[in-house]
């Protein structure tokens, strides 16, 4: 079989990193003990090649591997993103992994290797190439969800995430099987071509439409979808979590907008209510249950499922039957923008959770926040940053996410959306404030005012670093961002 | 009608008063604990005497926007970093910067606890209110509108009294549920004013009955909360009795004007048509705030919760006035914001000083204090009075104006809301008369000595302030008629509904106006 090179160029940054996922996995074994951090220096390394090259071929719009694969504006926005997240994930293992006795090189390759499926996620053109980067995505996450092997809930939520992942994946590809059958094709363009106006009414399109909807539903963590979801957050390691809850999360939005626009772009009618509804159980749901949790872990994990809820908003706009193109457009950036300013804050939190573990304390409980503006002043100052930015709260970057989305909604019509929205919104700032409350408004025990020390090091300060500024430079220059977002969003038809 | 805009001219005066806070914050992050409390007040009285050029280069004959500034903020949607004032906010940012030292001498020694972010929480808060009252650009204003609960949130909740957390919450709770409408409303008028957030733009654009009716609901959702009126006035005595001293005086004096800011900048003159329409009922809640504030004041047994409720009752007369859509009205409303800025912000600070001493606001325990504590007593008198509105101070002039619009309006309102006045007088002068001429509480005795010189220091300003506007307000109102006759002649050009007289009413009004206020000050002098 003969490929072209070009085809081989355009995957390049693909291949970098796995390249250096398999390196990795080659060398952990023959690498000393007090060496392993080389090889997280060594895949960050690799990831900022991956980062320039992407910048290098930023903006145009190149087919590869006969119209498997597409490197377009929209897919390079996000693997500029997943890179981002990746290394700062990276960066916050190396200190976080090393608390909890679990510092295998490995694990850096794991994350390489995710981060290949997730970037074929969102170049892929064709529903099978799409399934096979959830798939390399998926049951790399299923080994990082159980690192912590000594730890009954660690394993158990690998096990629940593999069980409902699986059926999940199933779902989906048989979704894209019943549509092989309609269409003759797997392509994104060529599913699009063969739809016409008899399809909308087409039981076997429905179904499969709805299956499809289904599979992602799960991967984006949409109600009824979510189940999986706060126990594999709360099991896995604090570090696996940010990154599911950021990277995959984001990718999985990435490949479901692209399949619905480009693959069902005609069929908007048919699945604009599935998303709707999916949107609103997912904002009501995940804000309602997250109040009542105590475990933070837990809490954010309900709050992803919330935010993924609102970027759904977006999804609902792009769709929305009656609006113009340039509307439908604002949907898409405004989701693109949303996730970006979510990837920051989410991360921000998490690495808060995974700092405050150190010193005998769980970092997971609410309790073990208690007092913490007492105990050191920074972190806490920073964990209310990042509440504040979840909850939407200007001037913070949280603030202009939910701006641009409700904006985009309002623009389409369905500014009754944006109420909703913003309801919930006002109901998120309870339980996100009850942490900035337990951390400024009650005083530590004497216990905690002893053992209290962060596990700050040199690369969690860069991740924290990296964290705040988004969430504040974001809040109060958001232009160039979204003016990137805008450049790189899907045409919709 | 055209926009007169006048620019800065050279100083970006209000870019500098929001900035140099910011900057104290920046500084008392880098000094030593114990000198932040040095550092705030001196940044916020150099904040103080920046804001002066505001006063004293105003042009009192242009009712347009004053020292505007005007920078591109984001490019999509166009969004400006811009600000400016008019008669209307200025004095507001004047009560803003002249209050905030006061708050930080109120705190000198009654925060011993992290000064540090006390201060800054402060000086914070003290940005995001002049923000609010100077920005042109509706996203702007939203920003600072909502940045600011956060320094509130935690001023209440980390240094307030025993049942903080709970007032806090609800504090922020209440708001951030107000607001949301808010921002759906600025969205909806960015689509249907032609694609701007410029306020003024706004202003001008004409809106369909129909959305102006949707789009005023959703700013009364906002104001009514933050003013606050009844029945949405839950959150202030909770607030109020946990805030600290400081918070208390920043929440009565200046947080609670935001919402009828809001009203007077934004519902008004955007939305004519429907402040006609609804403006009954927002004249019957406020009826019913004063006088059901007032009853509540009757029967406190704590001194800022009685403060609280007369709060109510006061900033009730400032939304009566506001909503009889004439010159006296508006300009009396206005009045009184300012006066129950010193009026009520005073009583807080006093009721701090006595606090301090005896660690109970309770009328009860804190009898008879004019014995112990005479030039306390005398300045606690003179606040009081002025706040039941005695000719010759503040809230008198304010009160009286407002009573001639609202009567204007209708006779029934103007006759039950003078209600108020004889219930203020009621329950202020029961509580001067428990509190300074009482039997003094003896287990208290020890505790008690007189003023400080920090504390007479900070009471004096506001005492000047009292009889100033007391007896010669023309300055004030002066600067206020240009911008208050803008306010009207919005209501004069579109008003077609109901009311067939109303179009050339308001010219007439104004005039009418500037000979009522005339012989009113001669009187008292």
């Amino acid at each position: 079989m003969n490929i072209p090179l070009a085809d081989i160029v355009t995957i390049l940054p693909e291949l970098i990193v796995i390249g250096m996922a398999c390196l990795l996995l080659v060398l952990d074994p023959i690498t000393p003990k007090s060496k392993k951090d080389l090889l997280a220096w060594a895949s960050l390394g690799a990831l900022a090649v991956c980062v320039i090259m992407i910048l290098g071929s930023f903006g145009g719009r190149v087919m590869a591997f006969s119209d498997l694969v597409v490197v377009d504006g929209y897919a390079s926005f996000w693997k500029l993103l997943l890179c981002l997240v990746s290394g700062m994930t990276i960066l916050l293992s190396m200190t976080y992994l090393k608390e909890e006795h679990i510092d295998l090189a490995e694990f850096y390759g794991f994350i390489l290797l995710a981060l290949v499926g997730m970037m074929v996620m969102v170049s892929g053109a064709d529903l099978l190439v799409i399934y096979l980067g959830i798939e390399l995505m998926s049951i790399t996450l299923y080994i990082m969800v159980g690192f912590k092997r000594f730890e009954a809930r660690s394993i158990e939520s690998s096990a629940k995430y593999f069980v409902l992942g699986a059926f999940s994946s199933g779902i989906l590809l048989y979704g894209i099987s019943l549509l092989f059958g309609v269409a003759g094709s797997t392509r994104l363009s060529e599913i699009a071509s063969t739809m016409n106006d008899q399809s909308l009414s087409d039981p076997l399109v429905l179904i499969s439409l709805m299956l499809i909807i289904v599979g992602f539903g799960f991967k984006v963590a949409a109600v009824p979808f979510h189940m999986w979801t706060p126990d594999v957050y709360q099991g896995a390691p604090t570090s696996v979590t940010a990154f599911m809850a950021v990277a995959s999360k984001a990718a999985s939005f990435a490949a479901f907008l692209r399949v619905l626009l480009e693959a069902f772009g005609g069929l908007k009618p048919n699945w604009t209510g599935m998303i709707l509804v999916l949107c609103l159980l997912t904002v009501a749901l995940g804000n309602l249950v997250a109040i009542v949790q105590t475990n933070v872990k837990r809490m954010l994990a309900y709050s992803s499922i919330a935010h993924a809820g609102y970027a759904l908003i977006g999804l609902v706009v792009a769709g929305w039957i009656g609006t113009e193109a340039g509307v439908s457009a604002r949907g898409v950036s405004s989701l693109m923008l949303y996730l970006a300013i979510y990837s920051f804050m989410t991360l921000g939190a998490f690495s808060m959770v995974a700092i405050l573990r150190n010193g005998g304390l769980e970092g997971e409980e609410l309790n073990d926040f208690t007092g913490l503006a007492k105990r050191h002043k920074g972190g806490a100052f920073l964990m209310m940053v990042f509440m504040v930015s979840l909850a939407g709260i200007p001037p913070t970057a949280g603030f202009i996410g939910k701006f641009y989305l409700f904006m985009a909604a309002v623009n389409a019509g369905l500014a009754w959306l944006a109420v909703i929205g913003l309801v919930f919104a006002a109901i998120s700032a309870f339980y996100y404030l009850r942490v900035v409350m337990v951390m400024y408004m009650r005083e530590p025990s004497s216990e905690q005012e002893l053992t209290t020390r962060l596990a700050l090091s040199p690369s969690v300060s860069v991740v924290l670093a990296c964290a705040i500024a988004g969430v504040v430079l974001l809040g109060i220059f958001p232009g160039p961002l979204v003016s990137v977002a805008d450049l790189s969003t899907l045409p919709v038809k | 009608m055209t926009e007169m805009v006048i620019p800065s001219g050279g100083t970006p005066w209000l870019t500098l008063v929001l900035v140099i806070p910011l900057l104290g914050v920046a500084g008392i992050l880098l000094a030593q604990e114990s000198l932040s409390r040095q550092v705030a007040l001196g940044v916020s009285t150099l904040c103080f005497l920046v804001s002066l050029p505001l006063w004293f280069l105003f042009d009192n004959g242009n009712g347009g926007m004053q020292f505007v500034e005007k920078h591109q903020w984001i490019e999509s949607p166009s969004i400006h970093y811009a600000l400016g004032v008019d008669g209307i906010s200025m004095p507001l940012v004047l009560l803003t910067t002249l209050l905030t030292p006061l708050c930080i001498l109120v705190s000198w020694t009654a925060i011993e606890q992290r000064r540090k972010e006390f201060m800054i929480s402060l000086l914070v808060m003290e940005t995001a209110t002049i923000g609010v009252f100077a920005a042109l650009d509706f996203v702007l204003f939203y920003v600072f509108w909502e940045t600011m609960l956060i320094p509130m949130y935690l001023l209440i909740g980390v240094w307030g009294g025993p049942n903080r957390v709970y007032a806090a919450v609800k504090f922020f709770l209440y708001t951030l549920a107000g607001s949301i409408l808010l921002l759906v409303a600025i969205l909806v008028l960015y689509f249907e004013g032609g694609r701007t957030f410029d306020i003024l733009t706004l202003t001008q654009a004409h809106y369909s009955p129909n959305l102006q009716s949707l789009v005023f609901w959703a700013f009364f959702a906002a104001f009514a909360v933050k003013v606050p009126m009844f029945p949405f006035h839950t959150w202030l005595p909770d607030a109020h009795v946990e805030a600290p001293t400081a918070g208390s005086v920043i929440l009565a004096s200046v947080l609670l004007k935001l919402g009828t800011y809001g009203f007077l900048r934004f519902s008004l003159p955007m939305l004519p048509d429907a402040s006609v329409a609804f403006g009954p009922i927002i004249m019957a809640l406020s009826v019913i705030a004063i006088i059901y504030g007032a009853y509540m004041a009757l029967a406190q047994a704590d001194l800022k919760k009685l403060i609280a409720y007369s709060s109510v009752s006061h900033m009730g007369f400032v939304t009566l006035g506001l909503f009889a859509l004439n010159a006296q009205g508006i300009e009396g409303a206005m009045l009184q914001m300012i006066n129950h800025g010193i009026t009520t912000g005073a009583l807080f600070m006093c009721v701090g000083i006595i606090y301090e001493r005896t660690h109970s606001r309770q009328i009860v325990d804190n009898g008879g204090l004019a014995k112990a504590m005479p030039q306390f007593a005398t300045f606690f008198v003179i606040f009081s009075l002025s706040s039941v509105g005695l000719p010759g101070m503040n809230s008198f002039v304010g009160e009286f104006l407002v009573l001639v619009g609202a009567f204007e309006w209708s006779k029934l309102t103007a006759t039950l809301a003078s209600l108020g006045i004889i219930l203020a007088a009621a329950y202020i002068l029961y509580m001067v008369q428990r509190i300074v001429y009482g039997p003094a509480a003896s287990a208290m005795l020890p505790k008690l000595f007189d003023l400080n010189p920090r504390e007479f220091g900070m009471l004096l300003p506001l005492v000047f302030f009292v009889f100033w506007i007391g007896l010669y307000p023309n300055p004030l109102l002066d600067v206020m008629h240009g911008s208050v006759n803008r306010v009207l002649a919005s209501q004069s050009e579109i008003v077609t509904v109901d009311r067939g007289q109303q179009t050339d009413k308001p010219t007439r009004l104004v005039a009418d106006g500037a000979v009522n206020s005339q012989p009113l000050t001669g009187k008292v002098q």
